[in-house]
């Protein structure tokens, strides 16, 4: 990881940019099968504003990642077992659990996949959105219902003092995703960690939802993070692409860089598998034999080895580093992948 | 309907290789209130005059949201569902007048794939006998020695290997328990298979296996597919035709390349620029559509055209009165009506 640590100097030239430094972050779960290593290793940076996208198929870690920067893993089984996480100068992983709560739902906050399951059913909307409001801006009576109206009415929703009386259950899917991102905006985050926002969603709300985050996150200036398997979604709304499989990252660079010029085999398996809508000629798609290994055991080396297509590999002992191989642009040093 | 109808007949007249009919299909399922007595309080119309036809060999793609009625109109077809009026065809036989029994003997001929492929394998049974129960209802195979050579068969056609016969669901991921639902459609011979959403539940390069595998089966059997997904990149990519559907009604139907350089309708329209591309610098220039609001429920359609309340257009509508018929505007390229959605 030595490269990866001067990256991190290099960027410290700029550090009032730097929102979200995570560093060499693992977060292992402890099963009775073994030791789940979901997420093994990773270092990235969040610029102040900027949309970073995390894609990678289910299982490589890119919830678990997420998660562990708000510190929410389920502990047992789950624990950060080493790393940092340095949000505004402050390490996160060393804080106890009530200095945490004084920054989640307040200057990081987080959008999940399921709308239907995380809001809460028992509370009416108007509740779960004051109760953020009430803990970390302590607003009380009429200013804390005018706020929660302000901010229904600012993720689209029509009569939005008559809906703060609604339970969750009286809302559309794509409803109460607003809900949720109004519930994200009530305290007016740095930044927003969304997990696949969109997933459970339609097509025509999942453009409505995301085209509202972005607005959003411009007007404040909030940074974003898109976790999401859908590359299109990466390449329409991220200015940065994290690529992450089998609990580590494996290239990252400007979203004109994965897309336009991917260097690692994964990524570049990952893109010729989707089809894509604008091709005028039947094109085969390619596809990535075998499966993502199990991460309870997983290869000692570059984790794509078992699945390499060019398994004249150099590096089956030990895990490659992060190399820059072009201004901003990081890949798995990993000899084999790397080739075309 | 009546242009429809008049296409069909003019179609039929010029060519015989229409293999699956559907003539003005609904399906209405009943909403009913009350404990013990239970009363009928209003229906909801997920397949809503229907009609369409799929040719020998063809892929007819099916797109549209969830609750469109899409996999509804899969299992009107194969008559899994008893559909409420209209008629469906199969190589000339009214599958909607047969009995049971004359049906279940038509199931050797249309079969179905389903969508999730954790909940349409029985856990109980090895993935041998899952693939190898049509076999022994249909009495495709004299003895045992030939229903285990077949079952070994039909797992190599299908990418896995003979010895996994012997395994439970649980022990094969995703993508090859889909591989063992496409096994137990094609167990019969089927000619016609209805893939609803097949690899919506599977991951990336994954899904690319199974549209691969379902391509290849597709030239080596001459299947042909009534193919359904909400997922517009890969339905245009397998389907040499699509039909989008809302709300129960099909709103556009064209050749997929047609259909995504030109399309007509406003839903179409809207639906593919909801779709993002993979390419950065496509996305930055592509105009996008953003359509207000949510579908209306089914069991209070609005009336006239059922995309009217999102419609970009609809102060101009002058059709909130009459279902719009789908009419050619240009050859095999048919859409509803309706002159606002219609106008760009």
């Amino acid at each position: 990881m030595t490269t990866k640590t001067s990256k991190s100097k290099s960027t410290t030239t700029k550090k009032d940019n730097v929102l979200l430094e995570v560093n060499n972050l693992t977060t292992h779960f402890f099963t009775q099968d073994g030791v789940v290593k979901a997420v093994d290793g990773i270092s990235y940076n969040v610029h102040e504003g900027e949309v970073v996208g995390i894609v990678g198929e289910s299982g490589c870690g890119k919830s678990v990642g997420a998660m562990s920067v708000m510190k929410i893993i389920p502990n047992p089984p789950g624990r950060i077992v080493d790393g940092s996480v340095t949000f505004e100068g402050e390490n996160l992983v060393d804080l106890d659990e009530s200095a945490m709560r004084k920054i989640r739902g307040n200057r990081i906050a987080m959008v999940f996949q399921e709308p239907m399951t995380s809001l809460n059913p028992v509370l009416t909307v108007g509740r779960q959105l004051t109760e953020t409001l009430e803990l970390h801006q302590g607003l009380r009576g009429d200013e804390l219902i005018d706020k929660a109206e302000e901010l229904l009415a600012r993720v689209g929703i029509p009569d939005p003092r008559g809906r703060l009386s609604d339970y969750p259950h009286q809302f559309s899917g794509g409803m109460r995703q607003r809900v949720m991102i109004a519930i994200a905006l009530s305290c007016d985050p740095k930044l927003i960690i969304a997990d696949e926002p969109t997933t459970a969603l339609d097509v025509t709300i999942q453009a409505q939802i995301l085209e509202l985050m972005q607005g959003l996150a411009k007007d404040y200036g909030t940074a974003l993070i898109i976790i999401t398997h859908n590359l299109g979604v990466v390449a329409r709304y991220a200015d940065r692409v994290i690529v992450m499989y089998a609990g580590k990252i494996i290239e990252e660079g400007s979203a004109e860089e994965i897309f336009h010029n991917p260097m690692h085999a994964y990524t570049r398996g990952l893109l010729a598998s989707v089809p894509r809508l604008d091709a005028t000629d039947h094109v085969r798609l390619q596809t990535i034999e075998g499966l993502p290994p199990d991460l309870i055991a997983p290869p000692p080396g570059c984790g794509f080895a078992p699945r390499c297509q060019k398994k004249v590999c150099k590096c089956p002992e030990t895990p490659p580093a992060i190399v820059e191989i072009k201004k901003g642009h990081y890949i798995a040093d990993c000899k084999c992948c790397m080739t075309k | 309907m009546t242009t429809k109808t008049k296409k069909t007949t003019k179609n039929k007249k010029e060519e015989t290789d229409i293999l699956v009919n559907v003539e003005n299909l609904k399906m209405y399922f009943p909403v009913t209130s009350g404990v013990i007595i239970q009363k009928e309080i209003g229906q909801v119309k997920a397949v809503d005059n229907l009609s369409f036809f799929v040719r020998k060999g063809e892929t007819l793609g099916l797109v549209g949201e969830s609750g469109c009625g899409k996999t509804t109109t899969g299992r009107a077809v194969l008559q899994l569902y008893e559909p409420t009026a209209g008629k469906v065809q199969f190589n000339g036989i009214e599958l909607t007048e047969l009995n049971a029994n004359e049906m279940r003997a038509m199931r050797k001929e249309v079969q179905i794939i389903f969508q999730d492929p954790y909940g349409s394998l029985n856990p109980r049974m090895s993935a041998g006998d899952i693939i190898g129960e049509p076999l022994k209802v249909h009495k495709l195979v004299d003895n045992k020695v030939q229903y285990r050579e077949k079952v070994a068969e039909l797992l190599s056609i299908v990418g896995l290997s003979p010895y996994m016969a012997d395994r439970y669901p649980h022990e094969f991921s995703g993508g090859q328990r889909q591989r063992i639902g496409i096994a137990r459609a094609l167990a019969v011979n089927p000619s016609f298979v209805v893939c609803d959403e097949p690899v919506s539940a599977l991951d990336v390069s994954i899904q690319a296996q199974v549209v691969n595998l379902l391509e290849d089966l597709q030239a080596k059997f001459g299947l042909t597919y009534l193919f359904i997904a909400h997922d517009l990149s890969v339905v245009k990519h397998i389907s040499d035709r699509i039909a989008v559907m809302y709300l129960g009604h099909i709103v556009e139907i064209a050749p997929a390349n047609e259909l995504y350089f030109n399309p007509i309708h406003g839903y179409t329209r809207a639906l593919l620029s909801a779709i993002p591309i993979p390419d950065p610098t496509i996305e930055k220039t592509r105009e996008r559509i953003i359509l207000e609001g949510d579908v209306p429920s089914p069991l209070n359609p609005p009336a006239g055209c059922v995309f009217q309340p999102r419609c970009t257009k609809k102060d101009k509508c002058k059709c909130s009165e009459t279902t719009p018929v789908l009419i050619e505007v240009s050859p095999e390229h048919w859409v509803a009506n309706c002159e606002c959605c219609m106008s760009k």
